[in-house]
């Protein structure tokens, strides 16, 4: 953690445009120097809210603090806030330089500093040789540098960042992602990401919040989340390929386990089932990756049909189905070779699946 | 064109050697319908554009007055244009006068207005609507009726000013004020490039604004560092545009001054002169001469604008 590092806090924070409230009531703690992911599908609020944080948009009801101080009513410029921008909101008409010094100059900053700092940021980024470049001279990836250079000069307690890698092809964004990851470990500042790609949400987060519809589904770090999701929701949404949801019956209760039938073979769950009874319907969950085809991977869970399989090098995915119709998804360690329409035996790992209530969440 | 066609159209006469089609005949059968249907735009631009511009070139070199055959003088009348015709000069002055107060003070107020609707205010299109009113009526003979009638010695102006105690001049008569009068009509007509202003303010992105309120840019360094520049291609078209306008100006001069170009010449636009000379006087050959003068001058000043573009002009890519 450095000196800049700072908290953030949101507290019941609420958003209406009129009469439609977009996000309702969120309640979460960033701690100084954390590097926190807002992840979930388009039209979530994650942007959203990540502009309030930014002071793009008022905050409607709720406490928004940053280091313990109440920020609701502060023009963005003075949070200590920079941000970038999908679009990378580089001013077209200047250069590479002029885009850095610009919010500096703005800030009256004397010459020799500007100067200063503006070959710093050029420093950590490797943009040093394109200083005199216009944007439009800039590939995808050096616009992209630009643009975060432009949030380092200012040297800012927060970094916002609302779904920076999305203009950029695969190759580039993987690079990318290990240079911000790389960033945050050089700066310490606290940084916030906005993301629908939950893996730089799983690579880059020490804190994952995973957002729905407006509200927190879970907050946790990466690994925490993939393993214990709290919902269905989460435990989709997180990991890929995504779990297979299979709805299963329970058709045994024994004190406070049972067992259900998942796609015809009968399953006894660890997790417990108080309160269930015969024939009520849960989900079973299981990844694609805590699957496989032999005894070694695990207990039976049913006999299925091979529908497709993709080579993709180290791994094999096999999309099958059970002979109720159920679709599963299983990925094999290496180049495995079947033939379609063939019947395998899928294996589940016992001590990785997951049950789900009829509500969504977890067991 | 088919197989078949090409076929049949090669095909052997019933007693000869076989025909090929001429290139004339193979474009109608491939485009014919094309071109019946560019005929009308065809006959409008060869019968009233181009035919024309180039009798006039030809009448320029001439002596001419409508009344008897034109008679060949080579540049007589471009040598006295420039050295034994002060009204040529007086137009020239006018004309420059007019454009170069007349077009940035219409693009200010332009893009004033344009920054205004430009935020988002409710009953946008009513405003725009009656912004735009005065460009369509502006050049109309009925405007500049009004604007007499508003700016004469006993008119709605002074009336107005009397009020307050002031006693206004004759605006329209008076040669100090009668070319500002016309600065002002047109000006007034700013409608149009109001528009295209507006149409540009709501390309510029968003997230432009967004960064520099983050880093804390106050309104007015946000227009001039970002606005503006960004919005030069737009300002460079409707400069162009209004400075072609603003030298083929002639209603509102010709209503005003009851066709004179008075007082003592102060609104003798150059067309307003071309105009007297080709309809008063009967001097086509002359008025011919003008016309390729303005055109050329039109030319130099889009030619010269382009060329200092670079400078001030940012494209986006």
């Amino acid at each position: 953690m450095t000196a800049n590092a700072t908290s953030v806090v949101l507290e019941k924070v609420v958003k209406r445009y009129g009469d439609v409230e977009v996000i309702h009531g969120i309640d979460l703690n960033i701690d100084p120097g954390e590097f926190t992911v807002f992840v979930g599908p388009s039209g979530c609020g994650k942007s959203t809210l990540l502009r309030m944080v930014a002071g793009l948009e008022p905050i409607t009801g709720g406490d928004l603090l940053i280091d313990g101080q109440r920020m609701n009513d502060v023009p963005a410029s003075r949070r200590g806030i920079a941000m970038v921008f999908q679009s990378y909101a580089l001013y077209p008409h200047m250069n590479v330089y002029q885009n850095l010094a610009f919010g500096l100059e703005t800030a009256r900053m004397p010459k020799a500093e500007i100067a200063k700092r503006v070959q710093k940021a050029a420093d950590i980024l490797k943009i040093e040789p394109l200083l005199k470049r216009k944007p439009r001279q800039l590939s995808g990836g050096q616009r992209q540098r630009v643009a975060i250079g432009r949030a380092i000069v200012r040297e800012p307690r927060i970094f916002l960042f609302d779904e920076p890698l999305s203009n950029l092809d695969a190759e580039l964004r993987v690079q990318m992602r290990v240079e911000i990851a790389k960033l945050h470990n050089d700066l310490g500042n606290t940084m916030i990401y906005v993301t629908h790609d939950q893996v730089e949400a799983m690579t880059m987060a020490d804190k994952i919040v995973v957002l729905n519809a407006g509200v927190v589904e879970q907050v946790g770090a990466p690994l925490e989340l993939y393993n214990n999701p709290r919902n269905r929701f989460v435990a989709g949404f997180l990991g890929s390929p995504k779990m297979n949801f299979i709805e299963s019956t329970v058709s045994r209760i024994e004190g406070a386990h049972g067992t259900v039938n998942v796609g015809g073979t009968a399953f006894q769950l660890r997790q417990q089932l108080a309160g269930f009874k015969e024939a009520d319907k849960i989900v079973f969950g299981i990844r694609p990756e805590h699957m496989g085809l032999t005894e070694t991977s695990g207990v039976k869970l049913a006999d299925v049909r091979v529908d497709l399989v993709e080579q993709l090098g180290d791994q094999t995915m096999l999309y099958a189905s059970t002979q109720g119709g159920q679709a599963l998804t299983i990925a094999l360690e290496g180049q495995q070779h079947m033939p379609l329409g063939s019947t395998v035996t899928a294996y589940v790992d016992p001590t990785k699946y997951h049950a789900f209530g009829p509500d969504g969440r977890a067991l | 064109m088919t197989a078949r066609s090409l076929a049949d159209a090669t095909a052997a006469p019933a007693g000869g050697r076989a025909v090929t089609p001429s290139v004339w005949s193979r474009i109608w059968s491939a485009n014919g319908a094309g071109y019946l249907f560019l005929l009308p735009w065809f006959i409008g631009f060869f019968g009233l554009t181009v035919g024309p511009i180039v009798t006039s070139l030809y009448l320029s070199f001439t002596n001419f007055d409508l009344l008897t055959d034109p008679k060949w003088i080579g540049a007589a009348n471009y040598v006295r244009m420039f050295t034994a015709d002060p009204k040529f000069a007086q137009s020239m002055r006018v004309t420059f006068m007019f454009v170069i107060f007349s077009v940035p003070l219409k693009l200010a107020f332009a893009l004033a207005i344009a920054l205004l609707l430009n935020r988002g205010m409710r009953g946008l299109p009513i405003y725009r609507a009656i912004f735009y009113l005065p460009s369509l009526l502006g050049a109309s003979v009925a405007i500049a009726v009004l604007w007499r009638t508003l700016f004469a010695g006993d008119g709605v102006i002074n009336d107005f000013l009397a009020l307050f105690g002031i006693q206004g001049p004759s605006w329209i008569s008076n040669p100090r004020y009668s070319l500002w009068t016309l600065i002002l009509l047109a000006v007034w007509q700013f409608g149009s490039p109001m528009i295209i202003f507006l149409a540009g303010l709501r390309q510029i992105p968003q997230d432009m604004y967004e960064a520099a309120s983050l880093e804390g840019a106050s309104k007015w360094r946000v227009f001039w560092k970002i606005t503006l520049p960004l919005l030069t291609p737009v300002v460079f078209f409707n400069a162009i545009i209004q400075t072609i306008e603003g030298f083929k100006s002639f209603t509102p001069a010709f209503i005003i001054s009851g066709g004179t170009g008075n007082p003592i010449n102060s609104t003798l636009f150059y067309t307003l002169y071309l105009y007297q000379e080709a309809f008063a006087f009967f001097r086509m050959g002359y008025a011919s001469a003008l016309a390729w003068v303005l055109l050329i001058v039109v030319a130099l000043f889009t030619g010269f604008s382009f060329l200092t573009s670079r400078f001030w002009v940012h494209y986006d890519d």
